[in-house]
């Protein structure tokens, strides 16, 4: 009855798992490139996509702190999954991107910028934590004193496709940071896998045009219910952080022996800032010819865990592992909140899952709250 | 394109990571490695309508080398002629040390805070510097000399490694004319030295404060702030009313790279210049 039309902006519908394919075809259609989750190497990456084919059905991750491997996963699901290694940072704020280049013209240096590139993607099974990971990229990108051109022109672009989590992982906490496991906003379209079919939250007007000719029909209070049946079991299924007084918690605690014992472990490799789908550190790269005549600045990832991350002029203000990784930890989980209002965590537990020794942060934070400094 | 979201709108600073073309206009050789350079935009639009405040930075860019963040040391009055007092450290700075007058940099900027100027009139006004640290601090000496009467007793304690390593020691006996009362030590004496000898912090025994009326501004390696704050204190100067410029790795100067932070700050965007009672926390922390 209803697929002439297509639904009003914040309606709840359902349609049969295989109109997922014509959702990505009216994407491709508008002139959108798909990028979304696929198994490779072992292990689920977000790189272009076709077809419903080419997403992971029937496979599901088993992961714990410092382990990652694929497994079949329960009843056939499309997203019967969490996250991988990617996050959707490296396609809003890619780990390269000229700035400028610098040419030599009758000795003079002339600057010229490099236009910002603005691929037209569509993001498809952004799961909730990652939907929150986006909205505070785009807090320390776009809402700081100037927004940067380079993450502004690829985040106008973007179509959001949210895939709710029916499944956590046991690395999961996304319940502790209040992400999810139902997006609730920031999304075009947010869909929720049901045995048959999937629940979909229309969260825009251009997700609204992308179900047209899809034979949707209104989700019943049948349909919402099971939907919230799934989602209750992910919920269930979580590790803890609490988040109460975390400022406080982490920066009366700056000296503490703990930092001691997690330095012990931590081998600065910079794996958890990579993951991690908030962090959003840069350095630049300068590069020349031969003849000193054209010169390029170059942007790339950067981590607080690298050597030189803090070199001032010979000397270095956080020269040990203790003092990078309680940069890390207090910059999540206390500073975060003073710079931008919000903890800088989405409960993704992407750092835990590919750091090399394990480390959990909800178990480092913690370990001070069950024994803090003594006050002095 | 997706309406989920909003999209705050481009200011006009389009591309802020962006050096401009400046040339060198005179280079002027301070003290043992360290000149400072004048800069001028070449575009003359440009040129007129820069401004800064006593306290905040430049980033300046040699191309293939990197950039720097360094302090403008010049009278904020006189906006066009841009100066950066360097001291050849790293491999940027060095790279800048082997330019000519005439020669092009990159530069952007103003960034950063400022010290307070405005709450220091009818105040006494201490300003604590060690070495290159009281390049920062010259501007806003310049500026307290402008309108000298606004401001109560201005006293600088400024000291150095050597008598070598002293900056604008051609200007000493001018600030004194206009009003400064200057004490200088060094930490290493040579047989022409006729001055004091010993840390900088020992310099608050020369001199005495009405702590009510009294702001601190102190710039130089964090090691000797942390001992100017302690006299400071012990004379019951509140927190309040001192400043401290802070140093940090800077990449963008706009608040995206992330190198700079101090605790909650950024100190491209809350610093350099910031009060001590908000960072007393964090500073003397080891590492952090």
């Amino acid at each position: 009855m209803a697929t002439a039309s297509i639904p009003r902006v914040s309606a709840s519908v359902v349609v049969l798992k295989a109109a997922l394919q014509k959702i990505f075809e009216n994407l491709r259609a508008a002139g959108f490139t798909l990028v979304g989750p696929r198994v490779r190497d072992g292990a689920i990456v977000l790189d272009e996509i076709a077809a419903l084919d080419d997403l992971p059905r029937g496979w599901t991750e088993d992961k714990q702190p410092g382990r990652y491997r694929l497994v079949p996963g329960r009843n056939g699901q499309y997203f019967g999954f969490t996250v991988g290694p990617h996050s959707w940072k490296q396609f809003l704020h890619p780990p390269s991107a000229l700035l400028f280049t610098a040419r030599k013209s009758n000795g003079a240096w002339v600057f010229e910028p490099a236009k910002p590139q603005a691929p037209q993607y569509a993001f498809i099974g952004v799961r909730p934590c990652d939907l929150k990971a986006i909205a505070l990229q785009d807090r320390a990108l776009l809402e700081g004193p100037v927004p940067d051109p380079h993450y502004r022109a690829r985040r106008r672009q973007v179509f959001l496709l949210a895939a709710n989590c029916g499944e956590a992982a046991a690395t999961c906490f996304c319940t502790s940071m209040k992400t999810g496991p139902r997006a609730s906003t920031g999304f075009d379209l947010a869909l929720t896998e049901l045995p048959d079919g999937f629940l979909i939250d229309v969260g825009s007007e251009t997700g609204s045009e992308m179900l047209q000719d899809t034979e949707w029909e209104p989700a019943t209070a049948f349909d919402l219910g099971r939907a919230t049946q799934a989602l209750q079991r992910a919920e269930r299924q979580q590790r803890e952080l609490r988040t109460d007084d975390l400022p406080r918690l982490l920066y009366s605690n700056l000296e503490h022996p703990h930092w001691d014992e997690v330095a012990a472990r931590c081998l600065s490799c910079g794996n958890c800032t990579l993951a991690c789908p908030t962090c959003f550190c840069t350095t630049v790269e300068d590069s020349s010819d031969l003849r000193g005549q054209v010169a390029r600045r170059t942007r790339v990832w950067d981590s607080c865990f690298t050597g030189d991350f803090s070199q001032v002029h010979g000397g270095n203000t956080r020269p040990t592992i203790r003092s990078r990784y309680r940069q890390f930890l207090t910059h999540k989980y206390a500073s975060w909140i003073d710079q931008f209002g919000t903890v800088g965590c989405v409960g993704c537990g992407r750092c835990m899952t590919w750091c090399p020794v394990g480390i959990d942060p909800t178990q480092e934070v913690k370990a001070f709250r069950v024994s803090p400094a003594r006050p002095k | 394109m997706s309406q989920a979201i909003h999209i705050p709108a481009m200011t006009p600073a389009v591309l802020p990571m962006l050096p401009q073309p400046a040339v060198i206009r005179a280079i002027k050789p301070e003290s043992y490695g360290v000149a400072t350079y004048t800069l001028a935009f070449q575009d003359p639009a440009l040129a007129a309508a820069y401004r800064f405040l006593p306290g905040q930075f430049n980033m300046l860019y040699l191309p293939a080398f990197g950039e720097v963040a360094i302090s403008l040391s010049s009278d904020p009055a006189q906006p066009q002629a841009l100066g950066h007092s360097i001291r050849f450290g790293g491999s940027v700075t060095q790279g800048i040390g082997r330019l000519k007058v005439g020669d092009m940099l990159g530069l952007r900027g103003p960034y950063g805070s400022h010290w307070p100027l405005d709450l220091a009139a009818g105040k006494d006004v201490l300003m604590v510097a060690g070495g290159i640290g009281l390049a920062p601090l010259r501007p806003a000496l310049l500026t307290i000399l402008k309108e000298r009467s606004k401001y109560g007793r201005v006293l600088l304690l400024y000291g150095g490694r050597t008598p070598q390593d002293l900056l604008y020691t051609d200007e000493f006996e001018a600030w004194q004319k206009a009003g400064v009362e200057l004490h200088v030590s060094v930490d290493w004496a040579d047989e022409n030295w006729k001055g004091q000898v010993g840390v900088i912090p020992m310099l608050f025994y020369r001199i005495r404060l009405e702590y009510k009326k009294c702001l601190v501004l102190t710039c130089g390696p964090e090691i000797m702030m942390r001992f100017v704050i302690y006299e400071a204190l012990a004379r019951n100067i509140p927190r309040e009313s001192i400043y401290i410029s802070m140093e940090r790795n800077m990449k963008c100067a706009v608040g995206f790279c992330g190198h700079c932070q101090y605790g909650p700050n950024f100190i491209c965007q809350q610093g350099p210049i910031l009060n001590f009672a908000t960072v007393e926390p964090f500073f003397g922390k080891e590492s952090f």
